[in-house]
C-alpha cells in the first residue's frame, strides 16, 4: 500500500530542494487551498444529501420509496469524467438547455466551469458513497433507542439529532471520507470542468516531465489524505454500537405535509444526476451513424471491463479483512498506521499511481509488467479504502460476545471466524466489493497505463473516442458502462430491501 | 455455507491469476508501439501494415506525454520498441535520457531535413499547422482575420478567444515563440492574451466545437481537427481555419513522429513500420484519413487544404522545441497555467 508514496518520495529526492520550492509557491498554496475548498463542500453536501435520502428512502411513508431507493444509488454508476462532459453538454454555454431557452429571453446561464461546476458534478457523482453505507446502517440500526427516546418525551427531531444520527457516525464518516478523498484524487472531472485543483496541478508536471515536481504536490496530496483519515477516524469516535437484538417492522415516520415536497427533492436529485446524463448520451447515441458507433463497442472491451472489476473486488475485500480485522478487533498503533497507509493511494491521482507500479514493475518485477496480476494489484492499491470502509462497518456491527461464546465452546479461532464471524460480515463484505467493482469499471488511468497491452475496457473505449472529440462514437460505451454497473447496485440494493 | 463459498471464490481467483501470468504469445514477428495518437487515427494503417509485412504490432495508446512518462520509469526494461508521439517535445525527452537509438541514413532522408531530429534519433511521419479556427456565422471571414498571432492581443479581441494552454501543440509553439522571438516577448504575448480573458478548452477538439457553437470567435488549434468535424457534421459545422502567413509564429508546422526504443530486441521490425508509415501508402492514410499533410515528396493533400508548399511557417529547428520545462515555467508565471 505505501508503494506509491515510496515512489513519490523516491522522486522528491531525486530532485531535491527545488521540489520544496516548487510546493511552497505562492501559486502552490492557492492550488491546495482550491483542493480543500473543493473537497470540503462536496463532502459536506454529499453527507448532507445522502443523509437526508437515506432516511427518506429507509424510513418513511415517501411515495414510490422503492424506485427512489434504486434510482438514487445509481448516479455511482455514471463516471465522473462523462458526468462531466454531459453537464458542459447539457448546461454549458451554448448547450443543450441554452438552446431551449434562448427563444425564451433567457441570454446566459450561470458559469458551468469552474468552483460551481467541479462541485455540483462531483457531488452528484459521489453522493452515494454517503448513501448506500447510511441507508444500511439505519436497516441495520437498533430502533429500541429511538422508541426509548421518544417514549422518555423527546420529539421526533430530537430523537433523530440525538438518537438517531449520533448511531450513523461511523457511516457517515466512512462514506464521507471515500468521497473527500475521490474529490482530492479526481482529474476527469475537474479538468473538463476546468477547476485548478492539486491533481490537475500534478498533471501538468507530467506533462511537461518534470517529474520530481508532480510527485512533490503528490505528496502534499497524500498530507491531505491523511488529514482527512484522521479526522474520519476522530469523528469516528471509539463509539460502537452493536446490534443486541434485531427489531423486525421499524416504524414508519408519516411525512404528512411534507410528502409531496420530499417527493420533489427526490426527483430533482434523480433528474439532475441520472436523467441528465443518461439523455445527453442518448443523444449523442442517435447523432451517430449506427455502424460507426456500434463498431466502437467490442464485445471483449464489456468482457474485459467486468471480469477485471470483479477480480478487482474480490482481491480488495480479501486484502481489507485481515486490516479491518486488526484495526477492529486489536486496535492499536499498528492497525491504526496499516489502516491510515491504504487510504493514501485513494487520494492520488490514477497518473501517480500508474506511473509508481511502473516504475516499480518494470524495473524490479518485469515477469509481471503489464500483466493482469499487477493490474488487479494496482487497482486494489487504488481503491483498497472503498472495501476497508465496509469491511470495518460490517465487523464493527458483528457482537464480540458471539465470538467469545463459540471460542468458550472449544472452537479454534480459524472456525470460529469462517462459521460465526463471515456468515455475519458477508452482507457487509458484499457491498463493499461493489463499490470497488463499479470503481474499477470506471477507472481510466491505471487501466491505460498498467494493465496488458491490448486490453480494452469500456471506459477506455470511452477516454479514446472523447479524447479526439468523437462523442458520438464513445455513446455506446458509456451507456453499457453504466447500464453494466447498475446491474450488481440494483441487486444489492433491492436485497437490501428484502432483508 | 457463506464462508466455503468465499474461500472456493478465492481460489479460483488465484489460480486465474497464476493462468494469466504464464500466458504466452505464439512466435512470429511482432513488435510493440506505444502510440500517443488516437486509436481511430492510426489503427487502420497500423492493420495494413500487419496484413502487407507479417509483423503484428500491439500497440499500447495513451496519452503522448504519459506514454513518454511511462517510457521515463521504464528504462532499460521497457517492454516498447517503438514510440509514436503527438508531437517532437515528448519524443525529445525521451531522447535526452538517451532512450532511442540513431535511425539509419536513408529512413531520415526520406522526409526535408527540418522534419526529424537533428540527432536522428526520431524521424516526422505526418506535419500539421497551427491555425486560427474561426467562427464562419458571425460577421468574421478570413479576411477580417490578422496574419499574425500577435495582433490577437488587441484590446478588440476581449472575450472572443479559446485556448488549450494544457494542449502539448500549443506549448509546442509557446516554446517556438520563446526561441524566435526571445523570452521576454512571449511572456509578453501571453500576458496580452491573457488580458483578452481567453475561454480555456480542456482540448482541441472542445475548443473547435466551442468556437462552432459561438462560445468564442476564434480559437488557436492545429489545422486538422476541423475537417474531422466537417466530415462527420458536414458543411453546416460552422466554423473554418485561418492560415497565418510571412513566416508568423503562429504558422508553426511541427510534425508527429517516431523513434525507436535503444531498449528495443525488435530493432528491424520497427523500422519496418517507420518505413511503411513513410511509404505512398503510409503518407497518403495521413494526408486523407486524418488531415495531416504528408511529409515524403509527392503525395497531395485532402481537399480544402492548402498545400504544405503554400504555407509560411516560422523558420525553427523541431529539434529545439524540447525545453518543455521552459516553456512551462513561463506559462506558469504569466498565471496561464496554475
Amino acid at each position: 500500500m505505501l508503494l506509491p508514496t515510496a515512489y513519490l518520495v523516491v522522486r522528491v529526492l531525486d530532485e531535491g530542494v527545488s521540489a520544496w520550492e516548487d510546493i511552497t509557491s505562492v501559486a502552490a498554496r492557492q492550488a491546495v487551498v482550491r483542493t480543500v475548498a473543493l473537497a470540503t463542500t462536496v463532502t459536506a453536501a454529499s453527507v448532507a444529501l445522502g443523509v437526508s435520502l437515506g432516511w427518506l428512502t429507509a424510513r418513511t411513508d415517501l411515495p414510490l420509496r422503492r424506485m427512489w431507493t434504486v434510482l438514487l444509488a445509481l448516479p455511482l454508476a455514471v463516471p465522473s469524467y462523462v458526468g462531466a462532459y454531459t453537464f458542459v453538454a447539457a448546461f454549458g454555454p451554448r448547450g443543450m438547455l441554452q438552446d431551449v431557452l434562448s427563444p425564451l429571453g433567457v441570454a446566459t446561464l450561470p458559469e458551468i466551469y469552474g468552483f460551481r461546476g467541479a462541485w455540483l458534478v462531483l457531488t452528484l457523482f459521489t453522493f452515494p458513497y454517503v448513501l448506500l453505507p447510511v441507508r444500511a446502517a439505519l436497516h441495520m440500526m437498533d430502533r429500541s433507542f429511538e422508541e426509548a427516546a421518544r417514549g422518555l418525551g423527546a420529539s421526533r427531531a430530537e430523537a433523530f439529532w440525538r438518537v438517531t444520527l449520533p448511531q450513523l457516525r461511523p457511516a457517515i464518516a466512512a462514506g464521507g471520507v471515500l468521497v473527500a478523498l475521490y474529490t482530492l484524487s479526481d482529474f476527469g472531472a475537474v479538468s473538463i470542468l476546468r477547476f485548478d485543483s492539486l491533481s490537475r496541478v500534478i498533471y501538468i508536471r507530467y506533462t511537461s516531465f518534470d517529474r520530481g515536481s508532480a510527485a512533490a504536490f503528490a505528496l502534499v496530496l497524500v498530507a491531505l489524505s491523511l488529514v482527512v483519515v484522521i479526522g474520519e477516524s476522530m469523528l469516528r469516535g471509539k463509539a460502537r454500537y452493536h446490534a443486541t437484538t434485531r427489531h423486525a417492522a421499524a416504524p414508519v415516520v408519516r411525512l404528512g405535509a411534507w410528502k409531496w415536497p420530499a417527493f420533489a427533492f427526490c426527483t430533482s436529485v434523480v433528474i439532475i444526476s441520472l436523467v441528465v446524463p443518461l439523455s445527453v448520451i442518448a443523444y449523442w447515441l442517435a447523432r451517430a451513424a449506427t455502424d460507426d458507433s456500434a463498431s466502437w463497442l467490442t464485445r471483449e472491451a464489456a468482457w474485459n471491463s467486468v471480469y477485471a472489476s470483479g477480480l478487482a473486488a474480490l482481491v480488495a475485500v480479501a486484502a481489507s479483512l485481515p486490516i479491518a480485522l486488526m484495526a477492529v478487533r486489536y486496535p492499536g498503533a499498528l492497525a491504526s498506521v496499516a489502516e491510515k497507509a491504504a487510504y493514501t493511494g485513494y487520494a492520488l491521482p490514477g497518473i501517480t499511481i500508474a506511473l509508481a507500479l511502473v516504475f516499480f514493475a518494470a524495473n524490479y518485477a518485469p515477469s509481471l509488467y503489464q500483466t493482469m496480476p499487477l493490474l488487479i494489484f494496482a487497482y486494489t492499491v487504488r481503491f483498497l479504502p472503498q472495501a476497508l470502509g465496509s469491511s470495518r462497518t460490517a465487523l464493527l456491527q458483528v457482537n464480540p460476545n458471539t465470538e467469545d461464546a463459540a471460542r468458550g465452546l472449544g472452537r479454534s479461532r480459524a472456525t470460529v471466524f469462517r462459521r460465526v464471524t463471515l456468515p455475519q460480515i458477508v452482507p457487509g463484505l458484499t457491498s463493499g466489493a461493489l463499490l470497488v467493482f463499479l470503481t474499477v469499471m470506471k477507472e481510466l488511468p491505471v487501466t491505460l497505463l498498467v494493465s496488458p497491452i491490448g486490453f480494452d475496457t469500456l471506459a477506455t473505449r470511452v477516454w479514446s473516442a472523447t479524447s479526439e472529440g468523437f462523442f458520438a462514437r464513445a455513446a455506446l460505451p458509456a451507456l453499457l458502462l453504466v447500464a453494466l454497473s447498475s446491474i450488481p447496485l440494483l441487486v444489492s440494493v433491492l436485497r437490501e430491501e428484502r432483508a | 455455507m457463506c464462508g466455503r463459498a468465499f474461500l472456493l471464490a478465492c481460489a479460483a481467483l488465484v489460480s486465474t491469476l497464476a493462468l494469466a501470468a504464464c500466458s504466452d504469445d505464439d512466435g512470429g514477428p511482432s513488435i510493440t508501439l506505444y502510440s500517443g495518437r488516437n486509436e481511430a487515427l492510426v489503427q487502420p494503417i497500423i492493420d495494413q501494415f500487419t496484413a502487407d509485412t507479417g509483423i503484428e504490432v500491439e500497440v499500447r495508446y495513451g496519452d503522448t506525454t504519459e506514454l513518454a512518462g511511462v517510457l521515463l520509469e521504464e528504462g532499460d526494461n521497457s517492454p516498447a520498441d517503438l514510440f509514436f508521439a503527438q508531437d517532437a517535445g515528448a519524443l525529445g525527452a525521451v531522447s535526452d535520457e538517451g532512450q532511442l537509438m540513431t535511425l539509419p541514413q536513408p529512413v531520415l532522408d526520406l522526409v526535408p531535413a527540418k522534419f526529424r531530429a537533428d540527432n536522428g534519433q526520431w524521424v516526422g511521419l505526418s506535419g500539421r499547422s497551427r491555425v486560427v479556427v474561426y467562427n464562419n456565422t458571425a460577421e468574421l471571414t478570413d479576411a477580417d482575420l490578422p496574419d499574425n498571432i500577435d495582433a490577437f492581443t488587441d484590446p478588440s479581441w476581449d472575450g472572443r478567444i479559446g485556448w488549450v494552454p494544457t494542449n502539448a501543440s500549443f506549448q509546442s509553439f509557446v516554446t517556438a515563440y520563446r526561441l524566435l522571438e526571445g523570452e521576454e516577448a512571449a511572456r509578453a504575448w501571453l500576458e496580452g492574451i491573457q488580458d483578452n480573458n481567453p475561454t480555456v478548452y480542456p482540448n482541441n477538439g472542445a475548443a473547435v466545437e466551442g468556437t462552432a457553437n459561438g462560445e468564442v470567435d476564434v480559437a488557436f488549434v492545429n489545422h486538422y481537427y476541423l475537417f474531422q468535424f466537417l466530415a462527420e457534421q458536414g458543411e453546416d459545422f460552422s466554423a473554418r481555419n485561418h492560415f497565418l502567413s510571412g513566416g508568423d509564429v503562429g504558422a508553426l508546422v511541427n510534425v508527429a513522429g517516431a523513434g525507436i526504443l535503444e531498449s528495443s530486441d525488435h530493432k528491424e521490425d520497427a523500422q519496418a513500420l517507420i518505413e511503411y508509415l513513410l511509404s505512398k501508402v503510409g503518407q497518403e492514410y495521413f494526408a486523407n484519413k486524418t488531415y495531416e499533410y504528408p511529409l515524403t515528396a509527392g503525395i497531395s493533400v485532402t481537399e480544402g487544404l492548402p498545400p504544405l508548399e503554400s504555407l509560411e511557417p516560422p523558420e525553427v529547428d523541431l529539434s529545439n522545441l524540447d525545453d518543455l520545462a521552459g516553456t512551462i515555467a513561463l506559462l506558469q508565471e504569466t498565471g496561464v497555467l496554475q
